[in-house]
């Protein structure tokens, strides 16, 4: 088994039990990276030092997991361009919180992933640094702005990854590349040494291969900083709690177009797939179709 | 409620402003694009807010203040500030003229 295949959790559990090593995990997720990042243009910056910096951490929460980064974090070590031509070669000269709170808590930054240039886009065609593919399907885009990081995940190169989202950076790429984003409320993450798109809406948060994963790296990156006057001073809640309480009884409703195009194609089938998992698991299943997007909560919210 | 409409001349008025070079047919192209925008802006016009109390910012934080001290932690010296700037003076940034003498 190919430990990049690995999601966060069972990392960090086959780490701590010492069933791998650090130097087998990282040699599989570098194996993937050499394979894959050229035709695929996921990682613009790598750190080599990534699994020495790994070993050191065995204990901590993330236990030396390799994590992506998408490239609007400022990282002291790591050249960081927000994936814009202007800021070709700019070394950070202070590091992000997000991403110094992620180190401390046993985190490794494997590289830093590929944007649309300073976040302005959705579909990560906008890099100076030309676009992503996404790795389920190379003739298709992997979605934006945190376009390298949802490629990351989908095609192994790591086993979680840090996105951010103003208006759909996090959650829209995830949903093309197939992995989970989680974007967090406003203010319970810190934007301190984020590079800015809109500085009243920006929500750093977590991407990953699972829920639960996402959970677990939103518990090492969420709370109060001092350098970011918009963070929440409420305590942060451990996000895992609940996690395995299930969908029962929750109301789940999907929205959809419905239009021969559609019809009938993998990604169309597979929502529907989901929609049959949920009912199957308890939840109250709503489809309609042809629903107003466009202030879908003021006409259908409650 | 209606907002205004950007015609031609506004976008080209905008991007002297910004120093970005437009051509006329782009003019037209942006002008299109900015009214398109505009209209999801009159469509917002069109929900009853009336009963909804207004809402600035979801953290709820009220001036948020900090001690009037210098921060050496988070201070850079001139040389960190100007390590990536692309031309500098003394210790200063270098940058073009923008505003007219006179």
């Amino acid at each position: 088994m190919k430990l990049n295949t690995l999601t966060l959790r069972q990392a960090i559990k086959k780490l701590r039990q010492k069933e791998i090593s650090h130097a087998e995990l990282y040699q599989d997720v570098h194996e993937a990276i050499a394979e894959k990042n050229e035709a695929l243009n996921i990682y613009l910056a790598l750190d080599p030092e990534a699994v020495k910096k790994a070993e050191a951490k065995p204990d901590a929460a993330l236990a030396g997991a390799p994590i992506a980064v998408k490239d609007n974090f400022l990282t002291r070590e790591l050249i960081t361009t927000a994936s814009a031509k202007l800021l070709e070669g700019f070394r950070p000269p202070y590091e992000s919180t997000v991403t110094t709170k992620l180190q401390r808590a046993g985190g490794v930054i494997v590289g830093k992933t590929n944007m649309d240039a300073w976040a302005h886009g959705s579909s990560t065609e906008t890099s100076d640094f030309g676009p992503t593919k996404n790795p389920r399907n190379p003739a298709h885009l992997p979605g934006g702005s945190s376009g390298g990081s949802a490629a990351a995940i989908a095609a192994d190169m790591c086993v979680a990854a840090l996105g951010s989202e103003t208006a759909g950076s996090i959650r829209q790429p995830a949903s093309w590349c197939g992995v989970v984003g989680v974007k967090p409320t406003y203010g319970r993450v810190s934007r301190y040494g984020v590079v800015a798109m809109g500085s009243s809406l920006d929500s750093p948060g977590p991407m990953g291969k699972t829920v639960s994963d996402c959970a677990l790296l939103l518990n090492s990156i969420a709370g109060y900083d001092s350098q970011d006057a918009t963070t929440s001073d409420r305590s942060v809640p451990d996000f895992t709690r609940g996690l395995d309480r299930g969908v029962k009884n929750m109301k789940i409703g999907l929205c959809y177009v419905d239009h021969p195009k559609l019809a009938g194609t993998p990604a169309s089938d597979a929502v529907i797939q989901a929609g049959k998992l949920f009912e199957m698991a308890g939840a109250r299943y709503i489809a309609r179709a042809n629903l107003r997007f466009l202030l879908a909560k003021s006409h259908y919210g409650r | 409620m209606k907002s205004a409409a950007i015609s031609a001349s506004d976008v080209a008025r905008i991007a002297t402003l910004a120093k970005i070079p437009v051509t006329t047919a782009e003019e037209k192209k942006l002008a299109i694009g900015f009214n398109a925008t505009l209209s999801v802006v009159d469509k917002l016009f069109s929900i009853d807010t009336s009963t909804v109390a207004g809402t600035h910012q979801v953290t709820g934080l009220v001036n948020v203040f900090r001690e009037d001290e210098v921060d050496v932690v988070h201070m850079l010296s001139q040389e960190e500030a100007l390590a990536n700037a692309s031309r500098y003076y003394n210790g200063f940034f270098v940058v073009d003229q923008i505003i007219e003498q006179g």
